[in-house]
């Protein structure tokens, strides 16, 4: 029986994120891990380097949690919703506290996790001359061209001690199948020095190896697989659940004051023991506002050879 | 062409944004009114024009009005959708984006824009959204398009303050010995009128003005010596058709024309 990695969320968080790693939670607004990032809330972990591009309202939430010491990213707002005012508030205010950044372009940070995957130095971006961002970043670098007179900018490897993402489905030793936007979902994976990924559901293997392609993480680059059904929300699911625009819509409103915000976590999060009760919490009625209609893609074919069709219909 | 009785300011801008893609072939954008530039221009003027989305989706066909970039309806029922890296590496440092749409909260006579922080980056008074793909989009686009909602000093500065998204000229003053793969910002549509860039190392140049808004008004409204075009046009005021076609068939729920 080859290695059955499914694992329970809150043992997944316990045994391989620490206090003081790097951890990376992607999913460029589809599938972000949102249950993964209240668990770690929950668990308490501390001093954390916390990569996203588009941080999102998992940031604002998690720094406000005190999880978060250093935040490297490419993009401070919530996309449509607006700003994400814990985050403006240690950077403008340093309220309650300093919040240290390393800020990149987003095809910066997709080559960051790009050259982490493939274990490379540096790697080349055409983006940044003239821009002020290489002058508070000292990671952004100008280097000769080794191959012409010209110069290039560079920037570093980013390789995560964790990396955490959703997906829609997993078999048991943790292929996971994702469809709809894919993110920089496989480099931050391959970048990572631990996985953990959370699934809608777990299927059958013949699930899995009826579509192949579809499996943009194979099971040897992953270490737990955890069943959180929804465990994407208030982001969506391709497929299975829409965004909960009026959660994103409520919550700059809410977060801009940061009693609220921690009452929000201290309700939400802190007082309620798994991701079964958050939702709960959230109701059934918001839930269910989020179904979506099904529109199945058309099964492609992968053929097979005639002799082994054959030998099968004779046994 | 009768013109619109009716018309809003934001379908003036979205009206000349849109002309002003009648030869275009692909177009980055964020959701907004960019996009509905691009949905109108693909109605009435150019039916090859082909839009992309940050998230990596090509070829869109949204059942209802997509919330951002990402939304699921872009998705469903779309003709491709790639991965961050290819997006990013492959269709845009690739070369593949004749215009790229951005917006920003200060831009300079040159065309460098500042999305980034009002004040010091290390103490910000306020803290903007950033980059985003914003500085790969101006490096790496034919050239760019920004719709910018302000028309005052604060927004129009000599200098901004901080550089997000440069420009050729600041690429070139830089000393980096790096430029831009295209021309940087050529287009720029304001509640007040059109300024636009022909020369890749000039300067903004006002070329049009809203209805209503006279030569003065702009300039006062500038925070540097705004350089004006020899005849100076009127901004082609909405169709009746163009109305219809925003309300009736491109933004029915008026998510973004209110």
């Amino acid at each position: 029986m080859a290695k059955d990695r499914v694992l329970p969320l809150p043992e997944a968080i316990a045994s391989l994120v620490r206090d003081g790693d790097t951890i990376a939670l992607e999913g460029f607004s589809h599938l972000i891990p949102f249950a993964a990032g209240h668990e770690i809330i929950r668990q308490q972990r501390r001093g954390l380097t916390f990569c996203r591009m588009t941080p999102d309202l998992i940031a604002d939430m998690m720094i406000a949690a005190g999880c978060v010491d250093r935040l490297v990213c490419s993009f401070f707002a919530s996309g449509s919703a607006g700003s994400l005012y814990e985050i403006r508030r240690r950077l403008e205010d340093h309220d309650p506290a300093p919040l240290a950044v390393e800020e990149y372009s987003h095809h910066a940070m997709v080559l960051r996790y790009h050259a982490g995957a493939s274990r490379l130095p540096f790697i080349p971006i055409r983006s940044f001359a003239g821009s002020d961002l290489p002058k508070v970043n000292p990671d952004i670098r100008l280097v000769d061209d080794p191959y012409g007179d010209g110069t290039t900018y560079v920037v570093p490897p980013l390789n995560p001690d964790v990396t955490i993402i959703h997906a829609q489905r997993a078999d048991r030793r943790g292929n996971a199948q994702i469809w709809g936007i894919t993110g920089v979902q496989q480099e931050a994976v391959y970048a990572a020095e631990r996985v953990i990924v959370t699934v809608e559901e777990i299927v059958d293997d013949e699930v899995i190896r009826s579509d192949p392609n579809r499996t943009l993480i194979p099971a040897h680059a992953v270490d737990a697989v955890c069943v959180v059904p929804r465990g994407a929300h208030p982001s969506y699911v391709q497929g299975s659940y829409d965004r909960d625009n009026a959660f994103y819509r409520m919550w700059p409103k809410m977060a801009k004051d940061p009693q609220r915000l921690r009452e929000w976590l201290e309700e939400h999060i802190h007082g309620t023991a798994d991701h079964e009760e958050y939702l709960a919490a959230i109701g059934e009625e918001q839930l269910d506002s989020l179904r979506v209609a099904s529109k199945p893609s058309q099964p492609v074919d992968y053929g097979r050879r005639l002799l082994a069709a054959a030998n099968e219909g004779e046994a | 062409m009768t013109t619109s009785p009716d018309y809003s300011q934001t379908e003036l801008i979205v009206c000349a944004a849109s002309k002003m893609l009648a030869d275009k072939r692909t177009v980055f954008a964020g959701i907004g009114l960019p996009t509905l530039a691009v949905d109108l221009a693909h109605r009435t003027l150019n039916r090859d024009i082909e839009l992309i989305y940050e998230s990596g989706v090509a070829g869109a066909h949204p059942e209802a009005m997509a919330e951002g970039i990402a939304d699921s309806v872009v998705v469903s029922g779309s003709e491709s959708v790639v991965s961050m890296q290819a997006l990013f590496g492959y269709v845009l440092q690739g070369g593949n984006v004749d215009v790229g749409f951005l917006g920003a909260a200060q831009i300079d006579r040159h065309g460098s824009l500042n999305t980034t922080v009002i004040g010091e980056w290390e103490k910000p008074t306020v803290r903007l959204p950033g980059s985003g793909g914003a500085a790969d989009i101006m490096a790496n686009s034919g050239e760019i398009f920004v719709i910018i909602r302000r028309h005052d000093p604060a927004s129009f500065p000599a200098e901004v303050d901080f550089i997000t998204s440069a420009s050729p000229v600041a690429a070139a003053q830089s000393g980096d010995g790096i430029q831009p793969q295209g021309h940087g910002v050529s287009v720029v549509i304001t509640p007040l009128g059109v300024l636009q860039r022909a020369d890749r190392f000039g300067e903004l140049v006002l070329t049009h003005t809203h209805p209503g808004v006279t030569v003065d008004q702009v300039k006062e409204a500038t925070g540097w010596d705004l350089q004006v075009a020899d005849e100076v046009r009127s901004t082609m005021e909405p169709t009746v058709e163009e109305v219809r076609l925003l309300r009736d068939e491109i933004d029915t729920v008026r998510l973004y024309l209110r």
